[in-house]
């Protein structure tokens, strides 16, 4: 900085010389890059976030050739991505490794039931199979993989198991076109499709006889309505309803748990799946077997799952998704995630996430698919394996981490499966595995500014009316006291405060709701008619107080004002509450009342930013220069005159600055958050009702969230936006001050 | 005061109340009363933790009582510890029978203690139901350290299966014995104690250190049948020790386990109990002023230096108390040389103009970022990216279980250091900036190069201000918790980060904290109410320590000054 400095002495001994270069460069190469590794943080947190917003790649590999003249009914990956399995019509069970197609073992269907013609899946991660044949039956299967480390290599085992033995269900001498399966812990649903159109269903239940441990089998056939144009049956994971859907994009839902005394079982709900009347080309079940997914001839994809109506149950539209025009003759759906894979007829594939409702990636493959194509997703989503339309197999790794997130996951409402209407939610986990993951930053976003609004309500008025005192009226000598202590609060550890809020505060706050009430009309009332009483002692007595120690005077006033609010709160709410303000407020008004709410959290929060904001406003205000009051007062103006015309204006930046700090600080208080509130995440403004804050979500969740996970990165996404805001929101509060210092050196 | 301020004043005071509004002293009153209240609100916050926080060891008075409830007489003891007034209605609708006049009706929480025998340690009771209410001289408390506090009267001194003293023939004698008893199996119990984390402790860390060599040599292809012999023999060495040490404690533990006592409840009934589990025993409502104040600074004493009990709602916090300073210490250290480096940097060395202010805005900007940014930043970049590597290159021996690729003491000293770099950054360069251009000038126009002159009287003259930059960040580190809850807090830690195993400190365990503790106990306990009075006391306590710092800084900077004084003129 000074040029002096650079000016080295000539004479200097080479080891001086040697030594202030080195200072030189260990201090500058030490302090930038101190200042870089602050800056880091920025960057990392970018880092961490960014690949949530990137999407996915493929990278096609080899093509290989199966067993010839096998047609393969149904293709599936194991969940290491190293073998693959096929059902051929051959009535073989083969697994051939993904990489090459070398078949590793095979297995020969027991049973002469003639041609394999339908395979359908239960969910994914079961793995039962149910194989439908040209005579009218169907079998169960099931395909398992043991994972063993014989010299520290891993060794999959494969191998076929039969649910059921050797015996097959005849659900009708017709040949089945189409079938579906759904097992759960009570039972087995079964539905199948034939040759004549017709519709037969079984309900196998399973009952464990609690003493003896006999599991009893009992088989009950359903009556279903006639097939019609069906050509693709579906029966949801609650075993509850049958979706039908016809080859010209009609559907019909029948409720398989209808008790009555009806022969079939009744149709809750028909109707069109496309608005474009287009046939049907595509469908499938998402995970968990609560969403069908359909496409039409003519580029239309969408979702659909059963919402509770006013006219009963009905098939709702969720969301389209924009396959740009192309026809999508084959859907996979994901097995971990509420995702899935489309796929044109001349190679076209795209990846979609319904939740998100985005499309994650669209890319042309340089080979076509045959018009019913078998193809499969690990279980892991980073394989694909497609057929090819000249029968071969082809293996395609996927990079698809985080298809879970958009804009519009995150701040819009969204209609997620099993909720009535569309809704923001925070859900990040649940303990099954076929869980739709809600991230709505919405309600965290509201809950944050709701606890911050709620604490600035408390802190604002009293932090600013102390600072106004403080700075312009109050004696000298005990301004010196009276703002180190008030600032002496700031060192004071939020846990603290947080703990007294919760433990201590919400309880007293629930017990002596009426006394808190009075206290906010009692106080401002109280010290104004003893400011007016005082104003009317003999001006001896007055003179006895030294002009600036109102506020000491007003201590004993306060504290006085402050028992009688309390002492007064029983009679009165049981003059004007019944006893019991709570109860009113729950009861008569309606609103609910948690012990842990706003109310709590502002006051909490308001003492922890009451310094800061006190602090800098009180700079602010004393820094105006004095002879700009001086002026005013000579002028003739009273002190709350100069005040408001004269020292408020020119401070008022510098009070806009101190409240911003503020804000941002209540912002990001994590601790009186954790502590003092529910921590449901809940959007109601409510001052009786909890929050959730982002801060105190990245504390609760962050230790438990698996590292480099959606979860994880959307952890740090919030970490983002609160460092974002509090950085924008002190910046500007930074910048407005220097303006404030440029200003007041220019009076 | 003069003639005419006198009159301006009488003009004032005999205005109407129209005049008086208009002229803003309202206001002016309005805003005093909120000076006031932020007043009152930080004086009382603190004198509700040290009233609580200091009470919570004071020796309460037993109770004993019969609870009248419509036909049924319950007998009852415990102490009182908390006292509301409740609606008549409310209690009617919760089942209650009441008598009295109404229309408020007292509560009363009384630990009645013993949840082995009852379940519960708190019961609420109506005051008007409670009758025959005494303070029994007899009437003692025992501190366990399984099942919470136990309230009662001596029955009998068991040892080894004799009766040694029957209260019912000479209670002063059997407590006398009762006491003695307490007394030794204390010190056997404090044997075991050392025996087993001490001496056991180091056998253990060194077999673990020594399966972590073999790893190592394994690792290395350096496994020769000697070094895996000479392994071995330490090993063996090691488990003989290990043998001796277990008998000793085997020895130890049958010494104190056939002795016992009984006790009678409020209700009658006589329990036997085994001395092996009594911390301490005491009759406060038998205690004179003096024993009170003297059981007063045992308990405080205990509270200071001892282990939790209990899932932590009993006993001591010294392993927190030593994890907050450690930790705060380790931040000082670190975070010292770099900010002042960095200010340097950005004052002197660096060509100031639009980038340095830039820099300077976002430094003083990051003093305003959340905690839990940092948090979050310390746990992804420190621990699980930096950690990581440094098990992968330093310690692959102990790999798949982390060393420094977990939450850690080292991880939370570092993002506290971080997290208060700006403060140290933006106090060290307002006191750069001050130093008068003059000096400087004056030490380079005598031949002094830069860097001598920035030695010899630049960072001097700016140490106070330095001074205060640390002051700052350990009010801030200090009582910072949201962070270190992701990069190194538990609940309970085995052993502290300092011990007698080579190398001595463990920057790569986890820690206990105050702010933690408080934080764990007070919401994550499973029995808050017994814990909330610890709470309290814990909460003064990081208070005390805070200001214990603070001060300790603020001293030290006020010598700086001192020192420094002359030069400033």
């Amino acid at each position: 900085m000074s040029s002096l400095a650079d000016q080295i002495p000539a004479y200097l001994p080479a080891w001086r010389r040697f030594k202030d270069r080195a200072a030189t460069a260990t201090i500058s190469g030490g302090g930038a890059s101190v200042l870089v590794a602050i800056l880091l943080i920025f960057f990392y947190l970018i880092y961490e976030v960014l690949p949530l917003f990137t999407g996915a790649s493929l990278e096609p590999r080899a093509q290989f050739a199966m067993a010839q003249g096998v047609q393969s009914e149904y293709v599936a990956i194991e969940e290491q991505g190293e073998l693959a399995m096929s059902v051929g019509n051959d009535n073989v069970v083969r697994f051939f490794q993904t990489e090459d197609g070398a078949i590793r073992d095979s297995v020969e269907l027991p049973g002469s039931g003639g041609t394999l013609a339908v395979v359908a899946q239960d969910s994914p991660e079961s793995r039962l199979l149910a194989l439908g044949y040209a005579d009218g039956t169907v079998r169960l299967m099931r395909h398992q993989y043991r994972i063993t480390y014989p010299n520290d290599q891993r060794l999959i085992t494969p191998a076929v198991e039969f649910p059921n033995g050797d015996a097959a269900f005849t659900l009708s001498d017709q040949a089945i076109t189409a079938l579906a399966v759904r097992d759960a812990e009570e039972g087995l649903v079964l539905v199948s499709l034939h040759d004549n159109g017709e519709l037969h269903g079984l309900r196998i239940t399973r009952d464990e006889n609690f003493l003896t441990g006999e599991v009893e089998i009992t088989e009950e056939s359903l009556s279903l309505p006639a097939g019609g144009n069906t050509v693709s049956v579906y029966v949801g994971s609650s075993q509850r309803w049958l979706y039908l859907l016809g080859d010209d994009g009609s559907y019909r839902v029948v409720d398989l748990k209808h008790r009555g005394a009806d022969i079939v079982l009744p149709v809750v709900d028909r109707g069109q799946l496309f608005e474009g009347r287009g046939n049907l080309s595509a469908s499938a079940l998402l995970l968990g077997g609560i969403s069908v997914l359909a496409a039409s001839d003519e580029g239309e994809l969408a979702q659909y799952f059963m919402v509770q109506g006013e006219a009963g149950p009905r098939l709702q539209r969720i969301r389209e998704f924009d396959t740009d025009g192309e026809t999508v003759t084959a859907l996979i759906a994901e097995h971990r995630r509420k995702g899935f894979a489309a796929l044109g007829q001349q190679g076209r594939i795209q990846l979609f996430h319904t939740t998100a409702h985005r499309r994650v990636l669209d890319e042309q493959l340089d080979f076509s698919l045959p018009v019913e194509p078998h193809s499969a997703l690990s279980p892991r989503g980073n394989q694909l394996l497609l057929q090819q339309s000249n029968g071969d197999y082809r293996g395609v790794a996927l990079d698809n981490k985080h298809p879970d997130i958009s804009w519009s996951a995150l701040w819009d409402k969204v209609w997620y499966e099993s909720y009535p209407e569309p809704d923001y939610i925070w859900q990040s986990s649940a303990s099954n595995n076929d869980f739709e993951p809600k991230y709505s930053f919405s309600p965290l976003a509201f809950g944050t500014l709701k606890a911050a609004f709620y604490a600035m309500l408390i802190a604002a008025p009293l932090a600013i009316c102390g600072a106004i005192y403080t700075a312009y009226f109050m004696a000298p000598a005990l301004r010196r006291k009276i703002k180190p202590l008030i600032e002496l609060m700031e060192a004071l550890p939020t846990v603290i405060l947080g703990f007294l809020a919760g433990l201590w505060l919400a309880p007293f706050i629930e017990d002596k709701l009426t006394g808190v009430v009075i206290i906010l009309l009692v106080m401002p009332v109280g010290v104004l008619l003893f400011a007016f009483a005082w104003s009317r002692l003999p001006v001896n007595l007055r003179t006895q107080v030294p002009d600036g120690w109102h506020a000491a005077l007003l201590i004993p006033v306060v504290l006085f004002l402050g028992w009688f609010s309390f002492a007064i709160s029983d009679a009165v709410e049981l003059w004007l509450f019944g006893g019991d303000m709570r109860v009113w407020v729950t009861n008569d008004l309606g609103i609910s009342f948690d012990q842990r709410n706003a109310l709590v959290v502002g006051i909490a929060m308001g003492m922890a930013v009451i310094p800061t904001i006190f602090s800098i406003a009180e700079d602010a205000i004393f820094s105006v220069p004095k002879h700009l009051s001086f002026g005013s007062l000579a002028l003739g103006a009273t002190p709350w005159q100069t005040l408001v015309g004269v020292v408020l204006p020119t401070a008022s930046p510098g009070i806009f600055s101190a409240l911003m700090i503020g804000m941002g600080r209540a912002v990001g208080e994590t601790m009186i958050v954790l502590m003092a509130t529910g921590n449901t995440p809940i959007m109601d403004i409510n001052i009786f009702e909890g929050m959730r804050t982002l801060a105190a979500n990245i504390a609760v969740e962050v230790p438990e969230a698996e590292v480099d996970s959606t979860h994880y990165r959307v952890l740090f996404l919030a970490a983002f936006v609160l460092f974002l805001f509090t950085f924008v929101v002190n910046t500007l509060a930074e910048l407005i001050r220097q303006r404030l210092r440029i200003k007041y050196g220019s009076l | 005061m003069t003639e005419e301020t006198r009159k301006e004043l009488q003009q004032v005071s005999s205005a109407s109340l129209g005049s008086w509004v208009k002229s803003g002293e309202p206001m002016v009153w309005i805003n005093a009363a909120a000076v006031s209240m932020s007043v009152i609100a930080v004086i009382g916050l603190l004198a509700l933790l040290a009233v609580r926080g200091f009470g919570h060891f004071w020796p309460g008075q037993v109770l004993a009582a019969q609870v009248e409830d419509g036909s049924s007489v319950r007998p009852i003891m415990g102490e009182v510890v908390d006292q509301v007034e409740v609606s008549g209605e409310q209690l009617r609708s919760a089942g209650y029978t009441l008598t009295g006049p109404g229309p408020f009706y007292g509560r009363s929480l009384l630990k009645q203690g013993n949840r082995d025998q009852y379940g519960t340690d708190f019961v609420w009771l109506i005051d008007e139901q409670v009758k025959e209410r005494d303070f029994p001289t007899t009437a003692m408390v025992i501190e366990r350290t399984e099942w919470g506090n136990f309230y009662g009267y001596l029955g009998k001194v068991i040892s080894e299966g004799e009766v040694v003293a029957d209260a019912a023939d000479d209670d002063g004698a059997a407590w006398r014995a009762f006491q003695t008893s307490i007394d030794q199996t204390l010190a056997v119990r404090e044997d075991i104690h050392h025996v087993e984390r001490v001496e056991i402790g180091h056998i253990n860390y060194e077999l673990e250190r020594l399966r972590l060599r073999q790893r190592s040599l394994e690792l290395q292809g350096k496994d020769t049948p000697e070094a895996l012999a000479e392994l071995a023999e330490r090993r063996a060495e090691l488990d003989a020790e290990y043998r001796v040490l277990q008998d000793q404690l085997r020895e130890l533990y049958a010494s104190i386990q056939d002795h016992s006592y009984t006790a009678l409840l409020a209700d009658g009934r006589e329990v036997t109990l085994p001395l092996a589990r009594v911390v301490r025993a005491y009759r406060p409502n038998d205690m004179s002023l003096l024993g009170k104040i003297g059981f007063y600074f045992s308990k405080l004493w205990e509270f200071l230096s001892d282990e939790p009990r209990e899932a932590n709602t009993e006993g001591g916090v010294f392993p927190a108390m030593f994890g907050t300073v450690m930790m705060v210490i380790l931040m000082s250290i670190i975070v010292t040389p770099f900010g002042v480096v960095a200010a340097v940097y950005l004052r002197e060395y660096a060509r100031q103009g639009f980038v340095t202010r830039v820099i300077r805005v976002a430094v003083n900007n990051l003093a305003g970022v959340p905690s839990i940014v940092y948090g979050v930043f310390g746990l992804g970049f420190f621990v699980y990216f930096i950690g990581a590597e440094l098990d992968q290159v330093f310690f692959p021996e102990a790999l798949p279980s982390p060393t420094f690729g977990t939450p850690g003491l080292m991880w939370a000293s570092l993002t506290l250091a971080l997290l208060t770099l700006p403060v140290v950054i933006v106090a060290t360069e307002e006191g750069l900036a001050r130093i008068p251009k003059a000096v400087r000038e004056g030490s380079l126009a005598l031949g002094a190069t830069r860097a001598e002159t920035l030695w010899r009287v630049v960072l001097p003259m700016a140490s106070p201000a330095m001074m205060t930059g640390l002051i700052l960040a350990v009010a801030r580190a200090a009582g910072e918790v949201a962070p270190l809850m992701l990069v190194g807090v538990v609940k309970l830690a085995p052993t502290l980060p300092v011990d007698g195993n080579f190398p001595y400190v463990h920057l790569d365990q986890k820690f206990m904290h105050l702010g933690f503790h408080i934080y764990d106990v007070g919401f994550q306990s499973p029995n808050v109410e017994a814990a909330r009075p610890l709470v309290y006391a814990t909460a003064l306590l990081l208070v005390a320590i805070i200001a214990l710092l603070n001060f300790a800084a603020v001293a030290l900077r006020n010598r700086l000054r001192e020192r420094y004084k002359a030069l400033e003129h």
